[in-house]
């Protein structure tokens, strides 16, 4: 029974623990998108934790001229609607800036000259004069209020058509399919290759691959500029596609050579014997029996292509029709520094198609994260 | 409108070339050597022996074009000033003596201490965890979906969670600041906090490498045989005893390939310290230094490239050790 009880408490602190991390690990991301939802003040004035509870605020209104004042039996009144159209709740009034709170709502003020004022919940002020009332200067009243939480996608349209992330996005999508698509199918044919195909220097080839890995990407960059502007390709997309393919190459590679050398060697060489050539193996059992690396690659490749600001911001150019998304966003870092409803919202565009792949095929991402190291360079 | 048909259009070229590029290459040397008539032998040993150079082709091409060649000429350029005049080790030597260049290496080297290991240490403390529950799935996804986020977006997250508002600007919207004063400290400025505000940038590729240590240790603890695991329950171990002495050190190999796979990652950060302080403040790394001497005002490539170098240098150890362990595994 001890045991049984030690067990059990045991899984009840692996619960509390797990549900910390987890909380630690998303509240980053969780805290910046409801920021995007709300509005340039509330964000300013109050932390995005504080969001789905009401916001007060104070406010100083004056009521209607008192010479507007309508006789009603035998009193002068006057009313009227402190922030009006507004949805707000009045916890508070007052008449005097010395006491801006004395009264709650329903309560009748009584102000030195004698006339009375009330201010209800819903902002509807009352006030009532004894005699005929000849003042033009209405009278001031002192409002505490409770605004509802409120939601907004203003944010999303300012960045989307007024900030240039629109068009971002339509050149980070110019960037990121070809780049995506090219590494995918060089790869996938050097790869059967590399594991299928009896060749000189095989194992050496492989080795190279395996070492291109982890060549950091600085190393490319004067260099290819270099060469890109020596043979007029300048700054634009060919180029970067080109940079991409050649950067994802290793990569894609060695994770497709290593799945389809686990392939049964049975079905490849009986349809040797059949008299298949080895375009026509590729293309109808090796693709088609590769596709959960293949696919673990490509979701791979586009994530870091959908990312990257360095390889973007070095081998595209700064005008209109080249800024990704991630470079936009850089430069309203700089540009827009405090203005966290412009930051938020063009964050969370780039990010929200990532996401989207990330939840919708995780099972290919997490396959590949594995075949990647784990099998690459395991001891 | 024209650049998303621009963009169509050169996908379906690029596609269709790669793949026109196959087929008739393919096509083209099997006309060469057809394998009938008298030379039919040869023809067929010949075909055999160039096909795989076809397939592997224009992989190799772009390997050695995008790769290989610019770590000759980055060495090459390393060694000539920005006017292109061959200067010897000159770049290196006023390397040593640049205050930048220091600063970048020993924060690079702090970088290489830290984020590693504390990713590798949360990505293990969240295995362990999530293994035990019935929940684990949907944390591991929770805790991986950092990996999904660009690094930019990243410091856009995190630039928020350490926002400072000066003494008379209002209530602190920064998560950090909002809870030092809850519990009753100075909000801080962290991102101008000397030598701190590294960490604070640190903090950022942990929270994104957590989950990748995570996914893949996680793979390895349920690798470990049930054998020895019953066997250490049934001798009374507690199951942290069990995790610490009996799940861990069969997993060491494993978490060496996550450690050296983060420090491949770290020795090329960029993104983050140039999204968040661009290398202000005490905060400079070697891929930001390099990228600074690249296109500043009046860039020196040679400079440059000497910068690239050192970072090539620091991940070659890792590079070698690759290489041996997949030649050994592939034996």
């Amino acid at each position: 029974m001890d045991m049984a009880g030690g067990k059990s408490r045991l899984t009840w602190a692996v619960n509390l623990f797990a549900a910390l991390l987890v909380l630690l690990w998303i509240i980053p991301t969780v805290g910046l998108l409801i920021s995007s939802f709300r509005d340039r003040d509330a964000i300013s004035t109050s932390g995005w934790w504080t969001a789905l509870s009401a916001s007060e605020k104070n406010v100083i209104e004056r009521a209607l001229a008192p010479d507007q004042a309508k006789p009603e039996g035998d009193l002068w009144v006057l009313e009227g609607h402190v922030l009006e159209g507004q949805g707000v709740t009045v916890t508070a009034f007052g008449i005097t800036s010395k006491e801006p709170v004395a009264f709650t709502p329903g309560d009748t003020a009584t102000h030195a000259r004698g006339h009375k004022i009330t201010v209800r919940a819903d902002g509807r002020y009352r006030i009532e004069y004894a005699e005929e009332p000849s003042e033009s200067r209405g009278q001031r009243l002192f409002v505490r209020a409770e605004t509802p939480p409120g939601f907004t996608l203003d944010n999303y349209r300012e960045v989307l058509f007024a900030e240039g992330m629109g068009r971002s996005l339509l050149n980070t999508l110019t960037v990121t399919i070809p780049a995506t698509i090219i590494p995918v199918l060089v790869a996938a044919f050097a790869a059967y290759a590399l594991a299928w195909m009896e060749m000189p220097g095989r194992a050496l080839l492989v080795a190279a691959v395996v070492g291109l890995l982890v060549v950091p990407l600085q190393v490319a960059f004067i260099p290819l500029l270099k060469l890109h502007i020596g043979i007029g390709l300048g700054k634009g997309y060919l180029g970067i596609w080109l940079a991409h393919t050649g950067f994802g190459l290793p990569l894609a590679v060695f994770l497709l050579r290593n799945y389809m050398v686990g392939l049964p060697g049975e079905i490849i060489e009986s349809a040797r014997v059949d008299g298949a050539t080895d375009f026509q193996i590729f293309r109808r059992i090796i693709l088609p029996l590769s596709f959960p690396a293949l696919a673990s690659f490509a979701i791979f490749q586009f994530l870091w292509v959908w990312n990257d600001l360095l390889v973007a911001k070095v081998f595209l150019g700064t005008g209109e029709d080249q800024v990704v998304m991630t470079g936009r966003i850089v430069d309203l870092l700089g540009s827009r520094g405090g203005d966290w409803e412009i930051l938020a919202a063009s964050a969370f565009v780039s990010i929200a198609v990532p996401i989207l792949v990330f939840f919708s095929l995780q099972r290919y991402l997490v396959r590949g994260v594995l075949a990647g190291s784990v099998k690459g360079a395991a001891v | 409108m024209q650049q998303a048909l621009f963009a169509l259009s050169t996908i379906i070229i690029g596609v269709f070339g790669c793949v026109a590029y196959f087929y008739f290459s393919n096509l083209l040397l099997d006309r060469m050597c057809p394998a009938k008539g008298p030379n039919a032998g040869r023809n067929i040993n010949r075909a055999n022996a160039i096909r795989p150079w076809l397939f592997v082709f224009p992989a190799l091409a772009i390997l050695s074009i995008y790769l290989l060649y610019p770590v000759f000429s980055t060495a090459y350029l390393s060694l000539h000033d920005s006017g292109g005049d061959f200067i010897g080790v000159g770049n290196y030597t006023w390397l040593a003596q640049d205050e930048k260049f220091r600063e970048s290496l020993v924060n690079n080297l702090m970088w290489l201490l830290v984020v590693p290991a504390a990713s590798t240490f949360f990505g293990l403390v969240a295995a362990g965890l999530t293994d035990r529950i019935k929940w684990g799935q949907l944390a591991q996804s929770l805790v991986f979906m950092p990996m999904a986020i660009s690094f930019v977006g990243a410091a856009v997250i995190w630039k928020f969670i350490y926002d400072y508002r000066g003494d008379n600007q209002g209530e602190q919207i920064g998560l950090l600041n909002a809870l030092v004063q809850a519990f009753g400290g100075d909000p801080q400025a962290w991102i101008t906090l000397p030598f701190w505000n590294n960490f604070f940038l640190m903090a950022i590729l942990i929270w994104i490498q957590t989950g990748f240590a995570m996914v893949i240790l996680s793979a390895a603890l349920k690798g470990i045989s049930e054998e020895t695991i019953e066997a250490a329950y049934l001798d009374g171990a507690s199951p942290l005893q069990v995790f610490f002495k009996i799940k861990i050190p069969q997993i060491w190999g494993t978490i060496a390939v996550v450690w050296t796979t983060i420090t491949v990652t770290v020795l090329k950060v960029f993104d983050i310290v140039f999204a968040m302080t661009n290398g202000q403040w005490g905060t400079q790394v070697l891929a930001n230094l390099m990228y600074d001497w690249m296109f500043r005002g009046s860039p020196d490539f040679g400079r440059g490239s000497a910068i690239v170098v050192v970072i090539m240098l620091l991940v070659t150890p890792v590079m070698v050790w690759n290489i041996y362990n997949a030649h050994k595994e592939s034996r």
